[in-house]
């Protein structure tokens, strides 16, 4: 196989292009657009200029900024809350159940993310399910307006990316040798402590994983805040969806764009951190495993 | 330090079932305070199944096991004095080889300074104290061993299980290590108790070791008595090299290839075939002489000694002999005489 030993690059040039011309090019141009000036019918005006920039600081965008952080972030801490447990359910479970059990947990996710979305609507509206559940037991008379609020749109996106969660907390989780559990109880820690001091401390990279990927996808969506949130209160993904094709502003659309961009970035540089952090430790953990 | 008689742990009629399969079946052991016991068998024979039941990873399906005579079999892992070096050692690895040392200690609840005292000290005896700040992962498959053992012993467990703790190094380090052991055990006085599948490591460590096989143990005693007086067939081949005569009894003289060999036949049943063992430093090899006639097929040397192959008229495979290496006087096609005393040739109907 030697003779082959160039193949490998040349194997990797689809992606490479692809991800130059659907990825890399567009950002830049994103990038150019958020110093440009806008346009009076849409579009961009080639005037240089650090007006859009500026007003991403606003305390108005600002303002929107931290509310989508605080959603996103939110809906994190539940989904890593609803997941570690079920990840680690699945991990007990014998392991020929353990694909049966991950491919239920994925399985909603095979269905159309709007769909999905607005199959939430006939649940929380004020004739859906959960309000006639509530008041069939008699918990309620009057029905609670559970939809176009703060609480659905966690709803909707903790439902929408819980899967992702499950699967990267489960991949550190399997992957975590049994014996240094055993190890832990035998030297005097009960199951709680091993559970706090061992177990949770060596599936962190798996947790950030989750939770980054479900804290970027949050915070940048506009398509849950639009149906679930009803559109009584914006999230910055939302204010960028309408800069491109409301206020026809899109350099200031391209600019906040640009500070979702960098947010992610710094995440995913944040999480890359983390993960090379314990990836010696994970490379023990899996000896003898 | 000798082992006194007196048990600490005692196993009594242990048993372990897996769905169908009995993992351990009825085992009763008597281990001593401070000796050096080894659990030898070869693989799926039970051992690491008892060893864990010892440490309380596994219930017992019947039997109980008493510690300084008080049953332990109720109570969880982190509630039995005693501790387990793992077999891939087990280190945190989110954790320096200092706060592996600490952790139980910690779970005993120890004032901080105590802790730092022990760990210090341990770190001494062990020979860690230049490496206490390395991650697991920055160290040698040596050092996790050692740094597995002072884990463990820094809780200063009444017992000491130990699986397989020389299994992951190399042949020199083993044997380094074997006498390290040994010497621990001295130095910080606990009973150990050893699983190893290699038969040569349970000779030279242990002081009593027992042979399982099966779930069941086949024979229990000294080093010496077990290689010198295996109960059965299994053990004289499982301990070191031995050959086999198949034969029978006839007339109270066991014969084999129309020959008769001159050994202890009593208890055993007359007319009945019968298997002989002797050991390949026990047969004597002459030139020439009276004894067995056969002719060297092969040569090997080992450094030491020279393993020679033997073919007689006594049984199919050639019989080995162990001459020292210094004697080169027989080659491959020489016609030799074998003989066997009496004295080390042991008998099997089984």
């Amino acid at each position: 196989m030697t003779h082959r030993a160039s193949h490998p690059n040349l194997l990797v040039l689809p992606a490479v292009a692809w991800l130059v011309v659907f990825m890399l090019i567009p950002c830049l141009m994103v990038l150019f657009y958020a110093f440009l000036t806008r346009g009076i019918y849409g579009g961009v005006d080639y005037i240089f200029t650090f007006e859009n920039l500026a007003r991403v600081f606003d305390p108005l965008y600002a303002k929107i900024f931290l509310t989508s952080a605080r959603i996103a972030g939110l809906a994190t801490l539940l989904a890593i809350l609803i997941a570690y447990p079920a990840a680690y359910a699945i991990c007990l479970a014998p392991k020929k159940w353990q694909p049966v059990l991950l491919f239920f947990a994925v399985l909603p996710f095979w269905s159309n993310y709007l769909i999905r979305t607005y199959a939430w609507i006939v649940l929380l509206n004020r004739e859906g399910l959960v309000n006639n559940l509530l008041k069939s037991l008699g918990y309620t008379g009057e029905p609670l307006s559970l939809l176009y609020s703060e609480g659905a749109v966690i709803t909707g996106l903790v439902y929408n990316y819980l899967p992702f969660v499950i699967l990267a907390i489960y991949s550190s989780l399997s992957r975590l040798n049994p014996e240094l559990l055993e190890a832990s109880r035998d030297l005097g820690a009960n199951a709680l402590t091993t559970f706090w001091r061992v177990t949770l401390r060596l599936t962190m990279p798996g947790i950030a994983a989750g939770g980054v990927f479900i804290f970027v996808l949050s915070i940048g969506n506009f398509v849950t805040p639009a149906v679930l949130g009803g559109g009584r209160f914006q999230m910055i993904g939302n204010v960028v969806y309408d800069q491109f094709l409301t206020a026809n502003d899109w350099p200031f659309g391209a600019a906040l764009g640009m500070a979702l961009i960098v947010i992610m970035i710094v995440l995913l540089l944040l999480q890359a951190r983390l993960t090379a952090h314990f990836a010696g430790e994970r490379r023990e953990a899996n000896d003898g495993a | 330090m000798t082992p006194s008689p007196r048990p600490i742990l005692s196993i009594d009629g242990a048993v372990k079932r897996f769905g169908k399969t009995v993992a351990v079946d009825g085992i009763s052991l008597d281990i001593r305070e401070n000796e050096f016991f080894a659990l030898l068998g070869p693989s799926g024979c039970g051992k690491t199944t008892l060893l864990r039941m010892i440490a309380g990873f596994e219930t017992p399906s019947a039997g109980r096991i008493l510690l300084d005579g008080a049953d332990i079999s109720p109570l969880p892992p982190e509630k039995r004095p005693l501790n387990l070096m793992f077999q891939s050692y087990a280190l945190f690895p989110h954790m320096s080889v200092r706060q592996n040392l600490g952790y139980g200690l910690e779970m005993e609840g120890l004032p901080k300074a105590e802790i730092a005292r022990r760990v210090d000290a341990m770190l001494a005896t062990t020979d860690l104290s230049a490496l206490a700040d390395r991650k697991p992962d920055q160290l040698s498959g040596g050092q996790k061993q050692r740094v597995a053992l002072a884990r463990a012993l820094i809780k200063r467990p009444k017992v000491l299980l130990l699986d397989e703790p020389l299994g992951a190094l190399d042949k020199k380090l083993r044997e380094k290590m074997q006498l390290e052991l040994k010497r621990l055990q001295h130095e910080v006085g606990t009973t150990f108790i050893i699983v190893t599948h290699d038969q040569e490591e349970a000779l030279v460590m242990a002081d009593r070791l027992a042979i399982l096989k099966d779930g069941k143990v086949l024979q229990c005693g000294g080093p010496e008595e077990i290689y010198e007086r295996p109960a059965n067939r299994f053990v004289a081949n499982f301990i070191g090299v031995m050959n086999f005569i198949e034969g029978s009894i006839e007339g109270g003289v066991f014969r084999a290839g129309g020959q008769a060999i001159e050994a202890d036949t009593s208890g055993l049943a007359t007319g009945r075939p019968a298997t002989l063992a002797i050991r390949p430093e026990n047969i004597a090899v002459h030139s020439a002489g009276n004894g067995f006639a056969g002719e060297v097929v092969d040569i090997a040397y080992h450094g030491l000694d020279r393993q020679l192959y033997v073919r007689t008229g006594l049984c199919d495979t050639p019989l080995q002999v162990r001459v020292p290496a210094s004697n080169g006087a027989f080659a491959v096609g020489a016609t030799v005489s074998l003989g066997f005393a009496p004295a080390h040739c042991r008998l099997f109907q089984d």
